[in-house]
């Protein structure tokens, strides 16, 4: 697949001195779902904003499409929608007219069918004749997605399309990233509700203090690193584990009623056969068993403090 | 040059424009009427005559001007300001389109807004007084330079506000007084001579001059100086807002 994004020793210094990007290289390849997860002043917005020419950068290439966004940002940014943060959006206009408006901005001829299909992709072909400020706020955040795509792009960028969205909505604004990945659709989105990138993304790029710690396939990631964790129920309490157990990192939970087992998936051996079966030979008996892998969040944690360290 | 997205812009404008057509329509009529009654009636029964043309009649450029000039600024002050102050201006930001494209769409709104209250006064006027353009073609492009102009003015305030205090300062505290000085009620040759070597460091009192020449055939100052002085006005404005958009000034971080 080709790259649809390149992005090469990208940095960001604002007038404050705050160094917000500082050498950012990521690749995006077309069609995929890229999660761009980071804690709060990461860098993520900026990121995004340099590369949606919102803001200027201090130094670094981006290329979109094969175009610079300095020299050739009317190819570049043609090829780009953005779906902001911040609900942002004309109040006394229809939704009609809004949507309508975003694909003139960009060059596109007007079309109809098109700015119809769109609206009813995303549940607003009711409302295409209601003034923005008399729709919900979930029905505002469709609208701002409906102007991302009114003119066809084929990278999308969603600056936390979910914060502050209940949970149905949620979903919904899942089913529509899915249907728009499957029209071929580049997509990028910064979220902190990991969930929502173990969900729908392909690739998870990490980012912390203005740089990409890590960009990964999120099966790989989750592969790689992580852990899985083995609880085993006692039939009867236990006071203190043998010592035999000492090094093999058991630890003794919910009072002698519980052990948890860590250990690597990454191992050829698990150690969980002959873990259990030492327990038997000590007389330890068993009443459960239950595994658990660790969720892209603890990972993400994991890799944020580690980088803070 | 990307002629859709201007559309596109200068449609979303005249839709406001639209919304409100109303209170755009009637405000100038009102206000208008109100000049005539004030400064016709009362005092004009007074001076009776300014250079051979009647008061009422004399007073109409410097009417026209004075809305056009202050409608225009507001128009393409608030076309601006109000994407910044709501967040919309994201959107154009991160269009593919030039600095250029974008002042074409919001002033070519706000000027042409304020040629249809320009229109709508001299039409008002008409009901009031009698009155002779001696040359239209040359009171069209006035009228269309000074919209232009002064909508390039009310962009760059637009864009400058960073609230709306700092949005009503400059049409306030500089352009109501320097239009009011600027002999849009008065001849300037009605001044005292030191007065009027002062006058004649105001911008507007060249456009007033030129805009009552093209009704009356009458200038305070030569009219050729009147038009380089517009032309010059909207140049400089010209050139700021391209110095705005090549360094982000209040708009790109």
């Amino acid at each position: 697949m080709a790259s649809i994004l390149e992005i090469d020793g990208l940095k960001k210094r604002y007038d404050s001195g705050h160094e917000a990007l500082s050498g950012v290289d990521l690749k995006i390849e077309e069609g995929e779902i890229l999660a761009l997860l980071g804690p709060n002043g990461a860098g993520k917005t900026t990121l995004i904003s340099i590369i949606c020419g919102l803001v200027n950068p201090s130094s670094g290439q981006v290329r979109v499409g094969g175009h610079d966004i300095g020299r050739d940002y009317r190819k570049a940014r043609a090829l780009i929608g953005l779906v902001p943060q911040e609900i942002a959006l004309e109040p006394f206009e229809t939704v009609w007219n809004v949507v309508r408006f975003s694909r003139g901005l960009f060059g596109k001829p007007r079309d109809d069918a098109h700015i119809e299909s769109v609206l009813r992709s995303l549940s607003l072909w009711d409302k295409r004749s209601a003034q923005v400020r008399e729709l919900s706020g979930g029905m505002k955040r469709r609208v701002l997605i409906a102007k991302a795509l009114a003119h066809e792009p084929r990278i999308l960028f969603l600056d936390e399309p979910t914060a502050g969205v209940d949970v149905e909505l949620r979903r919904g604004m899942w089913e529509v990233v899915e249907g728009l990945r499957a029209r071929g659709v580049t997509i990028i989105l910064t979220t902190h509700y990991i969930e929502e990138a173990e969900e729908i993304a392909d690739r998870i790029a990490v980012i912390n203090r203005g740089q990409i710690l890590l960009v990964e396939e999120k099966a790989r990631l989750m592969a790689r690193m992580g852990q899985k964790e083995l609880r085993i129920e006692l039939q009867h309490k236990v006071d203190a584990l043998p010592a035999r157990f000492a090094d093999q990192g058991l630890e003794l939970i919910d009072d002698g009623q519980a052990i948890l087992f860590h250990y690597d998936t990454r191992g050829d051996r698990t150690g969980i056969a002959s873990l259990l079966s030492e327990l038997a030979g000590e007389g330890i008996v068993l009443r459960d068993i239950s595994t658990r892998q660790s969720s892209l969040e603890e990972i993400f944690v994991g890799l944020v403090s580690e980088d803070a360290a | 040059m990307n002629w859709t997205a201007i559309y596109a812009i200068y449609r979303m404008e005249m839709l406001r424009f639209g919304r409100t057509i109303l209170q755009s329509f009637v405000s100038p009529v009102l206000s208008t009427s109100l000049y005539f009654v004030v400064f016709g009636t009362a005092i004009g029964s007074r001076i009776d005559q300014v250079e051979g043309v009647s008061y009422g009649a004399f007073i109409v450029p410097g009417l026209i001007m004075l809305s056009i000039m202050t409608q225009g600024i507001s128009n393409a002050s608030f076309a601006i300001y109000f994407p910044k102050f709501i967040g919309t201006v994201y959107e154009i930001l991160s269009a593919p389109i030039s600095f250029l494209e974008i002042t074409i769409g919001y002033v070519g709104a706000a000027a042409t807004k304020s040629l249809f209250i320009g229109a709508v006064i001299l039409a008002t006027a008409h009901l009031f007084v009698d009155i002779e353009i001696a040359h239209p073609l040359a009171m069209v492009a006035f009228m269309g330079l000074t919209c232009l102009s002064f909508a390039l003015f009310g962009f760059i305030i637009g864009i400058w506000a960073q609230n709306f205090e700092q949005l009503q300062l400059i049409p306030l505290l500089v352009v109501t007084p320097l239009v009011f000085l600027g002999g849009a009620f008065y001849s300037v040759s009605m001044l005292p001579p030191a007065w009027q070597t002062v006058t004649l460091f105001n911008p507007v009192v060249y456009l007033i001059s030129g805009f009552r020449w093209s009704f009356f055939g009458l200038a305070d100052v030569p009219v050729g100086l009147s038009l380089l002085a517009i032309a010059g006005f909207t140049l400089l404005c010209l050139g700021i807002i391209w110095w705005i958009f090549r360094t982000g000034y209040r708009l790109r971080d």
